[in-house]
């Protein structure tokens, strides 16, 4: 908003400073976790890498044999019962004692106010962990060491591969041979036809779902990425023609005269000229489409399951499996993100566009 | 080129193209059930087929077509470009409509004919009512949140010398998938429990109690917990309204805000009287979108609670009944139910369409 008052400015921009925050701080939070040392995920939060007063363990010693736990303990002048002692007691204001495990350990930490700078310790290994298909292990809150079963995510990222850029190309394809047909060719039922694209654009793909799955079942589909490229083509083409026609049916009359004056076929015509000149409206739905399949979770879910698990999916069901293991977790989402990030920061232009022209599907 | 050879020859020759392609068809798919074990070569294997069998298809058919006689040719040609288009969107998505609602008044496996009783469970099940109560706190609350913030962002970044910078931060997760979204506010909303000496990890949490309050299970609250999980979806779609939104805003002519300012119009009587009149359309084509997305919502759900928690939702309901349960029948109906849901949305588009000039 364009005001004056410096007053206003000064109280917009803090709003949206605050909104920018709230937008960004989430992903942040799971970008920085997903580098740190997975001891230090379980016992701190994700901010304390940035510079901050936290109370340090300096030093430990060892009570004497005598002492008894289930009487208040005088430490260095200060008394209190061991619950009090294992939550930690001020000796003074910049010195701290807890009582280390159990009541038999006696064993005391000091533990004293410092300020900690950016001393984090960052590491690849949660994503090592995270592509590996054998044992993994790590440190939790207490220093244990805790076993899993790895959670390949290299295969699902070369099966999100395998669905996502056939389901992207496919349906582009068959979307302009249509787009070009209704644009520039007569048919019978050429209109009735485009009215059945139009009201598909909002079908919800529920409705779908199980019929498909039973073709799939007696065709021996089940599981296969063909399964996914026919579903994912159905359910982006009502989109992609619409989308196309609109851009193929405003190219001019002349070009597609003269090419048929040279003797050009339509498939020629086709392939020399409208493919190349409809690269706008294509690259936008191609965006649009490639998001929309890499995400996907409900479509593989159904027709892939647990075969060929796809980014989502194996994300899906580690969230479900291990769903504390945040240094598992944290790796595998941003992962399953950097892909379709960096599409679309690098397309935002042609991924706006096609939103804006597609903002009537469902 | 072929149309253009002897018939003597430009049969067999179109007669053994179609026999290559079946055979790189079926052959490819056999392959590709043979690499189970190489990942990387059935991913690159997989690509390079899926794609140029495609091509294929569409070279072959097409020759067939134009070595066709002159006046089948026309039509044949046709019918091969928008052919295939066609026959994917009936397959997929007219065809299963129909199915689907036979379905609905099947039992169980799809085998007897059980009347009403699929939707009789459909709007009267303690369950789906539950659903229904929350998909009704996503539709008003998340499109109202979506709009509202995005309608804010939209109008308090206009102009502003970081505009670009704050509308793409906005708007970055829309590119993130609602698996990993789920991810995300988890790790926000996670609760570590009581215990000695704890810290929490989650943001909220730990705000929480530095602010002296108490770290809640934020996902076991009852009812709260649906709110949550909208704030998920908020997230994921303002910046959706947003984009949309500005540009309806930018395309204000200036001279409708220069005259309203020299007739000595203050910024909120402008965006009053005319900023939210002229983007009215908008406002109303972006909410539509995103009631019918939080009605079909299912990913957020699924992941973050599985729709326990009193958190469920039609959708994952949908996918409970068919595939947990086995139950087709009421998995249709209420697949049906959301079709029905959305007609009036459809209808509108259709009426929309009739108005345009295109294909007459």
């Amino acid at each position: 908003m364009n005001t004056k008052n410096p007053f206003w400015r000064g109280v917009i921009g803090l709003i949206l400073l605050m909104l920018v925050l709230l937008w960004t701080i989430p992903t942040l939070g799971v970008f920085i976790t997903s580098f740190r040392d997975s001891q230090d995920i379980y016992s701190s939060g994700w901010w304390t890498i940035l510079p901050h007063k936290d109370w340090v363990k300096v030093d430990e010693f060892q009570l004497p044999d005598d002492t008894n736990p289930n009487e208040p303990v005088t430490i260095e002048g200060q008394t209190a019962d061991f619950d009090q002692w294992r939550q930690g007691v001020l000796v003074s204001e910049t010195r701290r004692l807890q009582w280390y495990g159990n009541k038999r350990s006696r064993k005391i930490e000091v533990f004293q106010e410092q300020w900690v700078g950016f001393g984090a310790n960052l590491t690849f290994q949660n994503y090592k962990d995270v592509l590996s298909t054998g044992q993994v292990s790590y440190q939790d809150a207490q220093g244990n060491t805790i076993r899993r079963q790895g959670n390949n995510f290299t295969a699902a990222v070369l099966n999100s591969l395998a669905v996502s850029i056939p389901a992207t190309v496919i349906p582009i394809l068959i979307a302009a041979f249509a787009a070009y047909a209704f644009a520039w060719m007569e048919f019978p039922g050429r209109r009735p036809l485009f009215i059945m694209v139009v009201a598909l654009l909002v079908v919800p793909l529920q409705i779908a779902l199980i019929p498909i799955l039973r073709d799939y079942t007696r065709w021996g589909l089940n599981g296969t990425f063909v399964s996914m490229w026919l579903a994912h083509t159905g359910f982006g083409l009502p989109l992609a023609v619409y989308l196309l026609y609109n851009y193929v049916s405003t190219l001019p009359r002349d070009i597609f005269e003269s090419a048929y004056l040279d003797g050009a076929t339509p498939f020629n015509t086709f392939v020399r000229l409208v493919l190349p000149l409809s690269i706008p409206a294509l690259a936008s739905f191609a965006i649009f489409q490639f998001l929309w399949v890499w995400n996907d979770y409900l479509v593989a879910l159904v027709f892939l399951g647990d075969k060929h698990r796809v980014m989502t999916s194996a994300l899906a069901a580690m969230v479900g499996e291990k769903g504390q293991d945040w240094h598992l977790l944290t790796s595998g989402a941003f992962l399953s993100m950097i892909l379709p990030l960096t599409v679309f920061f690098a397309l935002q232009r042609f991924f706006v566009r096609g939103l804006m022209a597609g903002s009537v599907k469902g | 080129m072929i149309q253009n050879l002897k018939p003597q020859y430009r049969y067999p020759l179109l007669i053994a193209l179609l026999l290559f392609t079946v055979l790189y068809l079926g052959g490819g798919f056999r392959l590709s059930q043979n690499l189970q074990e190489q990942a990387v070569l059935l991913t690159l294997f997989a690509v390079f087929w899926g794609l140029s069998s495609v091509a294929l298809l569409y070279i072959v058919l097409n020759a067939i077509a134009e070595s066709l006689p002159r006046p089948l040719r026309r039509m044949a040609v046709a019918l091969v470009f928008a052919g295939p288009a066609m026959a994917l969107l009936i397959w997929a998505l007219v065809l299963p409509t129909l199915r689907s609602l036979r379905l609905s008044f099947l039992d169980a496996n799809g085998k007897e004919f059980v009347g009403l009783e699929n939707f009789r469970f459909a709007f009267t099940d303690p369950i789906m009512i539950e659903a229904f109560g929350n998909n009704l706190l996503w539709m008003i609350f998340g499109t109202l949140f979506c709009v509202l913030g995005g309608l804010l962002i939209a109008v308090l970044a206009d102009q502003n010398r970081y505009e670009k910078l704050i509308k793409s931060l906005i708007f970055m997760p829309m590119a993130i998938s609602f698996v990993g979204a789920g991810v995300i506010w988890k790790f926000m909303y996670s609760y570590r429990g009581e215990g000695i000496n704890i810290a929490e990890i989650g943001l909220l949490n730990a705000l929480v109690v530095a602010l002296g309050g108490e770290a809640q299970p934020w996902l076991l609250l009852p009812l709260w917990n649906n709110f949550f999980l909208i704030a998920i979806m908020v997230w994921l779609q303002t910046g959706y309204a947003m984009v949309i939104i500005s540009s309806a805003i930018k395309a204000i002519p200036e001279s409708l805000n220069e005259a309203a300012r020299v007739d000595g119009a203050n910024g909120v009587r402008i965006f009053a009287s005319i900023t939210v009149p002229s983007i009215m359309p908008t406002i109303v084509t972006v909410s539509t979108t995103i009631l019918i997305f939080s009605l079909k919502l299912f990913d957020i759900v699924r992941v973050m609670t599985g729709g326990n928690f009193g958190t469920n939702v039609i959708a994952n309901e949908f996918y409970l009944r068919q595939f947990t349960y086995g139950n087709s029948g009421q998995a249709s109906a209420i697949a049906v139910v959301l079709l029905v849901v959305i007609i009036p949305v459809l209808a509108y588009n259709l009426h929309q369409f009739r108005g345009r000039k295109a294909l007459k």
